[in-house]
């Protein structure tokens, strides 16, 4: 199955709107930190939920280079296809 | 040009609003004179300690006093180098057999805190191709320990053994090696680690797991090796990590294992290579205060008596406490409104507690994070308990109506 990165956006975007302390109107270039108000350790606990929705491993060190949705569904695709 | 310290500003104003609300700084508490094991001068007021991890009282103990300044008269006050150099004298190698053979393993390490042995350890463990599953939880010496190695690094569900195991299945990696740590007791919350199906889960699928034991050394088990020892399962443990500065009162943390390739580890773990070595004085005093703490078993049978009644009276209060009774209970609050206020009422009324707030906490909630002792009194735990209610009362922070519950 090949996922891309604009669906797994759209996921990911779903997810955040689920909780209702985010802001309504988020893309794709929002940054996850700054523009959601995440704590670091919120922003673990979400890549754990997406871990979860999408059967896939983001390791802690990938975290580093995401700054926005688009970095971590483009990581996530990334992650998916070499596994 | 930029500030580098323009990434603080977020910082200060946050530090800003605490100070505001509650009218000093709780980071930056100073115990002008420790009276006892359970009680401190703050702020020229006698005040119970409620919050410093001592678990057995042994910061004060008369034994390791005296060890400790025989050692200083006979060896000096430090030893001006690291372990791998001129670092190492009798006393490190003889605490690190002692240590081992309270633990009945192999061989010991002795680093210079317990933050970096967990730095040190998981870094000189985990490389390049291997696996580290870390329980959310962790503490930051951990995460910092994680940080410092170039292992991939997954974390699993908060005490969670079913996780874990989903995660290393994920993972699709039957032959990288993969360490799992897991901590016995979870120093902000008291929650007790299932050691047991953490060990089962290492089994079926390989991997090896490290236990940071800092705040159930001493505490879990009937001898005190912590909550490996209590749940039976000390030969599934590849390593256990710990910190001399909880339950024996001092500064120094260790690893020990049966793993023969510890030897090789002194060599390649920067935490332990480059810094220097623990004084003899301390040295000295762990050695004694270890002494004490086998020598004296019912120092962990009231410790637990103490937890048990400290615990019963928060449930009594209506305060929304641990659920497990541990020597760490934290008593949850809904707001950062209610805690700061609380917090700085509870210490003009006498009591030193822990003030933690979010991110440093599991679910972003704030903690007034207790630690007992075992040398606290009846009487003592009985008048904290008065002043929690005094200081809810004061800062209106609601109490459910438990009074009727034993």
């Amino acid at each position: 199955m090949s996922e891309t990165v604009e669906g797994v956006s759209a996921l990911i975007i779903q997810k955040l709107l689920s909780n209702p302390k985010v802001p309504r109107d988020i893309n794709g270039d929002c940054k996850i930190m700054e523009d959601l108000a995440f704590d670091s350790l919120a922003v673990m606990n979400f890549v754990m939920e997406v871990e979860d929705s999408l059967d896939v491993s983001v390791p802690l060190d990938k975290l580093a280079d995401i700054r926005t949705i688009n970095d971590l569904a483009a990581c996530v695709v990334d992650l998916k296809s070499k596994g | 040009m930029a500030s580098l310290f323009s990434k603080y500003e977020g910082l200060a104003g946050s530090l800003s609003a605490v100070v505001a609300a509650g009218g000093r700084n709780p980071f930056a508490v100073v115990i002008e004179k420790p009276l006892s094991s359970t009680v401190g001068v703050i702020e020229g007021r006698e005040t119970l300690l409620f919050g410093t991890n001592n678990y057995l009282g042994l910061s004060q103990s008369e034994h390791a006093i005296k060890a400790a300044q025989a050692a200083a008269a006979a060896c000096g006050v430090g030893t001006t180098g690291s372990r791998i150099a001129n670092g190492t004298q009798s006393l490190h190698r003889q605490l690190e057999r002692k240590i081992a053979d309270f633990f009945r393993r192999r061989d010991a390490m002795v680093f210079s805190t317990g933050y970096q042995a967990n730095l040190g350890m998981i870094s000189a463990l985990a490389g390049k191709d291997d696996y580290l599953l870390l329980d959310a939880d962790s503490h930051a010496s951990i995460y910092d320990g994680s940080r410092l190695s170039a292992a991939q690094v997954i974390r699993f569900r908060h005490n969670d053994p079913d996780d874990l195991y989903k995660r290393i299945k994920r993972l699709d990696a039957p032959d990288a090696a993969k360490l799992v740590v897991v901590e016995g007791i979870y120093s902000m919350t008291g929650n007790v680690a299932p050691v047991a199906e953490f060990a089962a889960v290492k089994k079926e699928t390989g991997a090896y797991l490290l236990v940071d034991e800092a705040h159930s050394f001493g505490v879990l088990g009937e001898h005190g090796r912590g909550s490996a020892e209590a749940e039976g399962v000390e030969a599934d443990v590849d390593f256990i990590v710990g910190t001399f500065s909880k339950s024996l009162g001092t500064v120094g943390g260790y690893c020990v294992s049966d793993h023969p390739e510890l030897e090789l580890v002194r060599l390649n773990c920067r935490p332990y290579m480059f810094t220097a070595s623990l004084p003899p004085e301390v040295i000295a005093a762990t050695s004694a205060a270890l002494d004490e703490m086998q020598a004296h078993p019912e120092l962990r049978t009231r410790l637990m008596e103490n937890a048990a009644r400290l615990h019963a009276g928060f449930v009594r209060l209506g305060l929304n406490a641990s659920q497990r009774v541990s020597p760490v209970i934290a008593v949850t609050l809904e707001t950062v409104e209610q805690a700061i206020p609380m917090w700085n009422r509870l210490l003009e009324l006498g009591v030193y507690v822990n003030l933690s707030l979010p991110p440093a906490t599991p679910d972003s909630r704030p903690l007034l994070r207790c630690s007992v002792m075992a040398t606290h009194t009846a009487a003592q735990i009985d008048q904290a308990l008065e002043i929690f209610r005094q200081a809810a009362e004061d800062c209106n922070v609601p109490l459910s109506a438990k009074e009727t519950a034993v």
